[in-house]
């Protein structure tokens, strides 16, 4: 079984999406470690390394996700995590930005995926089992 | 009359404590210098002399049973070799420390080979390796215990980590002198701590051989197995005194410290859970019982470590307001550090023990409790809490030479209480505060494996 961890980056607290998330990863197959809402970058590190995981999920849904997720990439490098997919998803970024252009510069950053506001999270899903396989 | 000896090997003194199991009181204490180095049946015979002495009512054919514990010959030192500092090696140190252990040397990720030459050269009883959630990391751990297979290590191992790694570590070390036990994972979850298993193997290590190695096991002839570390009785009595026992209520959350001439001991009995709805929990999950040792904070081997912990300036807040003398700060550590049997002579000298004191109480309460950070959210301040919320702990106990002898005891441990100077840290409020007066805190947690309920009954007496 593939262990993926998720969470809600920096001073956010939304909720609903994130059990969703692990509701629907757990359903299929995926062991999840939920670190929850309120979780900084060292967090997700720390739990992906302990835990093997194959991949991190983050959500941001209060648009400082750019701020919170700047430098993740080079951080999981350093913590020996280079091979963990890196995806991102929720309203990333401040305002209404064109979503090419947001998922360029976040690619940028290293992420491996991007998803624009409202995306189902089912169609992470086909890109993950892509990805890491069950 | 029903006499029932309590005995402790501890690192300068053996101790006995003569209970009546009858009508649950006291009868009597003593002791003698430890005589380890010798024969430890030299100090135990001689504080047994000078209890039957002083109290002629206890025959040596009327007495009970026997319990004994210690902390003689060092007490019992372990390494915790982990993963993440934060997650596994914390919940490694923690297994330690519940079990009554120091833990003198820690390690995290990938161990190298001068951290090996390093673990190999200290001194030390046991190893707990630990590493991985359940399902998780398994190549740190293995890594390891290659390492300490290759350098033969001669320490009983502890096998605590990824239970998924457990089969190759076995293999690793099948057909080596490697002693090791496996048992559950410490983290078998992320931030899910469980330690009970390691804490009993620590246990059984400790009673089966460390024992033996430190030459205590001698002292077996005369009374029986010695059942535990002294540092771990002091929880269990504790534990026992705030969970209460059958109809017999106990304290509710409480506080343990011990104030020694290396260490500060801190140990607190309670959840610690937030007590309000903003606040969010961050890092390891906390041990009911948790205790912590710090060896940096103590009355004389530890003395001269103070002034990198608080200033000069800092230290003289801690002296009464009607102290008149100007202290030479440095000087009266140093000498302390030099002397370690120092006792204070003038008043002068007795103050600056209490500062001392109160250095150690306040400092350590600092990085036992839990604390607080303010995050601003678009939906209002939210809270991180890390560690347990002490606010509402009802109880303080203060126990150890320094605390048990001095008449300001109680103005001493006032210490622990918030301040406005620390407002994140989630000290005690204002809790009542209790002495160990008789000094029979360890005691009654040996007595609490056989009769807790007459070790409860007399820690409510005796506890003042």
């Amino acid at each position: 079984m593939k262990t993926v961890v998720i969470g809600v980056i920096g001073a956010d607290v939304h909720a609903v999406g994130n059990k969703i998330i692990d509701y629907v990863l757990t359903d299929n197959g995926y062991n999840v470690v939920n670190i929850g809402v309120l979780s900084s970058q060292e967090d997700f590190i720390n739990a992906a390394i302990e835990t093997n995981a194959k991949a991190i999920l983050i959500s941001s849904l209060y648009g400082h996700g750019e701020l919170d997720c700047k430098y993740m990439r080079e951080q999981c490098d350093e913590a020996g995590l280079e091979d963990v997919k890196l995806y991102v998803g929720g309203n990333i970024v401040v305002g209404k930005q064109d979503f090419r252009e947001v998922e360029q510069r976040f690619k940028k950053m290293g992420f491996d995926r991007v998803y624009p506001p409202g995306m189902k999270i089912e169609q992470a899903l086909d890109d993950l089992k892509e990805d890491i396989g069950i | 009359m029903k006499p029932y000896l309590l005995v402790d090997f501890g690192s300068t003194y053996t101790k006995i404590t003569a209970v009546d199991l009858e009508h649950n009181f006291i009868i009597g204490t003593s002791k003698a210098t430890t005589t380890v180095d010798t024969n430890v049946l030299d100090g135990y015979d001689k504080a047994m002399e000078r209890l039957l002495r002083n109290h002629p009512d206890i025959k040596e054919d009327n007495i009970s049973g026997f319990s004994a514990c210690s902390s003689a010959a060092g007490g019992l030192k372990m390494a915790a070799i982990g993963l993440v500092e934060e997650l596994t090696v914390e919940a490694a140190k923690r297994a330690c420390l519940g079990a009554g252990a120091i833990v003198n040397m820690v390690f995290s990720h990938h161990m190298t080979k001068r951290e090996v030459v390093k673990l190999e050269e200290a001194d030390i009883d046991i190893i707990l390796l630990a590493g991985g959630t359940d399902g998780g990391n398994k190549e740190c751990i293995i890594h390891n215990a290659k390492k300490l297979k290759e350098a033969e290590i001669d320490v009983p191992i502890i096998i605590a980590g990824n239970k998924e790694a457990v089969d190759d570590i076995e293999e690793l070390f099948e057909g080596t002198d490697i002693e090791y036990f496996v048992v559950s994972n410490v983290m078998p979850q992320l931030k899910k701590l469980d330690v009970k298993e390691a804490k009993e193997v620590i246990r059984k290590i400790f009673i089966d051989k460390i024992i033996e190695a430190k030459g205590i096991k001698k002292a077996e002839q005369k009374i029986g197995e010695i059942i535990m570390p002294t540092p771990e009785a002091v929880l269990l009595a504790a534990e026992l005194l705030s969970n209460g026992f059958e109809d017999e209520e106990g304290f509710g959350e409480l506080m343990v410290i011990d104030i020694g001439g290396a260490t500060t001991d801190v140990h607190t009995i309670g959840e610690g859970f937030p007590k309000r709805t903003e606040v969010i929990m961050k890092g390891l999950q906390e041990p009911f019982a948790k205790r912590t040792v710090e060896g940096d904070l103590g009355m004389r081997y530890s003395a001269n470590a103070l002034l990198s912990l608080v200033s000069d300036y800092e230290f003289r807040k801690y002296f009464d307001e009607d102290d008149q003398c100007d202290h030479n700060i440095a000087k009266s550590l140093e000498r302390r550090k030099e002397h370690v049997d120092f006792i204070p002579q003038t008043r002068d000298e007795e103050e600056f023990d209490k500062a001392i004191a109160k250095i150690c109480c306040d400092v350590s309460i600092s990085r036992h409790v839990g604390h607080v950070e303010v995050v601003s959210t678009p939906l209002g301040s939210m809270y991180y809490q890390t560690g347990k919320d002490l606010s509402d702990i009802k109880y303080v106990i203060g126990t150890g030479g320094v605390l048990i002898n001095n008449a300001d005891a109680k103005k001493i441990l006032r210490s622990v209480n918030k301040t406005s100077n620390k407002k994140l840290e989630l000290r005690p409020n204002n809790p009542a505060i209790l002495i160990d007066r008789s000094y029979i805190l360890s005691a009654m947690g040996l007595l609490s494996q056989k009769y807790p309920k007459n070790a409860l009954k007399i820690m409510k007496q005796y506890l003042l």
